[in-house]
């Protein structure tokens, strides 16, 4: 599989604003993600997206296949780039990272090598700071899922840890000429009171869900550390017993010999004792690369609340 | 035909308008689309949110417009956003011509008085001008009726986050390349609060012309000032600091947790890998 790089994602403007468009349309109240397909070109080591479109929410009565062709085949006619480069998908406050993620994403980069994800998270973005990043899975991970064997052996020869997963790639934001004419309008025209809600120094609200989300999944890690424990402890004591079975095997032949009896058949030890399998550590994985994804944004989050409360400090002074 | 309609746009629809036009074929001087969106509940609003480009031909007898693209995609359209309908359609361009009202012609059977909006591609005249018709007839009772395109405003409204995806944007006009990187949480409060010492710099350097007689005091413009300056909240200093440092400790406080947890995740790591190995 030849390795190819990507460095840079490029975003047109337009896509960025279909993909908020979609995600605050579709968000509003229900906790399922709303997805679609990134449409765009490969130049060099750099990933445009030029163009996207959103994927239908019910799919019952919809051929998922079927709807991205049409559509492909519709915007091929008006000249938009018909070459699917990825896909994007809103999320909650970072809660992403999940087995569904790894999979979509490793089919899509199988299919198509260059291909990112692009995470839009709609809810810091109303709060006024604009949250979306591009992922790749790692060529490790890829070797990995592509095994399905998640047992730690495989993890230490593929030197893959919950860090390693997905590696982000760095994004801009890129207009044409024409575009920035449209923006210099639309700058005369827009209401320019609003968008200062980031301002707002009552956040803590928001931090209060983080830390809570953050307190499930600490919970669910503490649980996968405790089947380890246990599967270790299953693991040492099957150990002692195969010890001590083949100990008084040794004991009873060297009784039988003594005596001038045949030896007992030395049994297969191991159908005795079936070999516990080894935990795969998936789920760790996931749950530890959730968490400390949740620990860099409540950071960010903490920093910028805290030069806020600087903020309102100063001005407090200059009113004394 | 109310003529007291106006049409509330979003951004992403002059984003698609102007991609379109940058796609366009060659030798087409103009393209032409369909304008999605919601008939508002307050009457006399017309709220465009989405839109998408029909291919058509034009030349000077005869314009011919693919229906059956137009159609498949909005049902396309329809199947990722119900409550989307046609409510009119957009052209580039800098004047209406007898095509258009062909086009219009069409349009007004698939939805009762459709908007035509105009974006103006070409700059003519140095700017890039938006406007938006309705049809009206118009003519003596009793001859053939005509009819004439009646101007209607054209406001831009978006959702709160299209807001905030719109200023990042808005920055690539600074730059040579036309890339803006997104910046940390940290960094776009202190590009506010810049923006904030500046704008007071301004205010404080028209107070100081007022007061040494330079220009003219407006009752206005002091009595919007005095209200800004009382809309700081005025708390004893004590209380203040109290409600600072608590703020403060709190966040600090998160921060060390977190940090915590991270280095507690990547020991759990290291040693499962550590003792599974073995």
């Amino acid at each position: 599989m030849g390795r190819c790089t990507i460095n840079v994602v490029q975003l047109e403007g337009l896509a960025l604003m279909k993909i908020i468009k979609h995600c605050h349309e579709e968000g509003a109240g229900n906790t399922e993600v709303a997805q679609g397909v990134l449409l765009g070109l490969v130049v060099d080591d750099r990933l445009e997206i030029t163009n996207c479109f959103p994927f239908p929410r019910h799919a019952d009565d919809v051929d998922e296949e079927d709807y991205q062709l049409e559509m492909m085949r519709h915007l091929r006619k008006v000249n938009v780039d018909h070459l699917s480069v990825g896909w994007y998908q809103s999320t909650q406050l970072g809660n992403f990272i999940t087995t569904q993620l790894l999979d979509s994403q490793f089919s899509y980069q199988t299919s198509i090598e260059e291909s990112v994800v692009l995470i839009y998270d709609p809810i810091k973005t109303a709060r006024g700071f604009l949250s979306i990043k591009a992922y790749r899975l790692t060529p490790e991970a890829i070797n990995t899922v592509q095994e399905r064997d998640y047992t730690p052996e495989t993890l230490k020869k593929m030197h893959l840890g919950y860090e390693t997963l997905f590696q982000e790639i760095r994004l801009v934001i890129k207009n044409s000429h024409l575009v920035n004419t449209l923006l210099c309008e639309l700058y005369e025209m827009m209401p320019s009171s609003e968008g200062k809600q980031f301002l707002d120094l009552g956040t803590m609200s928001t931090l209060d869900r983080q830390l809570r989300c953050l307190m499930e999944y600490v919970d669910d890690l503490s649980q996968e550390a405790n089947k380890f424990n246990n599967y270790q402890r299953q693991n040492a004591k099957q150990l002692q017993d195969k010890h001590k079975f083949m100990q008084k095997r040794a004991a009873e032949n060297a009784q039988r010999q003594s005596r001038g009896e045949p030896p007992l058949p030395d049994e297969d030890i191991n159908k005795q004792f079936k070999p516990i399998p080894p935990l795969p550590r998936l789920e760790a994985m996931i749950t530890s690369g959730q968490i400390s994804n949740y620990c860099k944004q409540i950071s960010q989050f903490c920093s910028q609340s805290l030069g806020k409360l600087y903020v309102a400090k100063a001005l407090q002074h200059e009113n004394k | 035909m109310a003529l007291n309609l106006v049409a509330k746009v979003h951004p992403v629809v002059f984003f698609t308008i102007v991609d379109s036009y940058e796609r366009r074929l060659q030798d087409a001087h103009r393209v032409i689309g369909t304008l999605l969106g919601t008939i508002g509940v307050e009457k006399g609003a017309v709220e465009i949110t989405n839109c998408f480009c029909v291919p058509h031909n034009e030349s000077k007898e005869e314009v011919a417009v693919e229906l059956d693209f137009a159609k498949d995609m909005y049902e396309l359209h329809r199947k990722v956003n119900p409550n989307e309908a046609i409510v009119g359609w957009w052209a580039t361009g800098h004047e209406i011509t007898d095509h258009s009202l062909l086009i219009h012609d069409y349009y007004s059977r698939v939805t009762s008085s459709p908007i035509h909006l105009t974006v103006d591609t070409t700059l003519h005249g140095g700017r890039m001008n938006i406007k938006g018709y309705v049809s009206a007839s118009m003519g003596v009772p009793g001859r053939t009726p005509g009819t004439m395109f009646a101007p209607i405003p054209v406001e831009v409204i978006s959702y709160s986050p299209e807001i905030v995806g719109s200023n990042v944007t808005q920055k690539s006009k600074y730059n040579r390349q036309r890339l803006v990187e997104p910046t940390t949480d940290l960094h776009l409060i202190s590009e506010a609060t810049q923006n904030m010492e500046s704008t007071l710099d301004v205010l404080i350097n028209y107070v100081d012309d007022v007061l040494n007689g330079k220009v003219i005091a407006d009752n206005y413009i002091g009595r919007e000032l005095t209200r800004m300056v009382n809309q700081v909240p005025k708390m004893s200093a004590t209380d203040f600091e109290e409600m600072l440092n608590t703020n403060m400790k709190d966040l600090l406080m998160v921060i060390y947790l977190s940090q915590l947890t991270k280095v507690n995740v990547s020991l759990n790591e290291k040693l499962t890998m550590l003792v599974a190995t073995q």
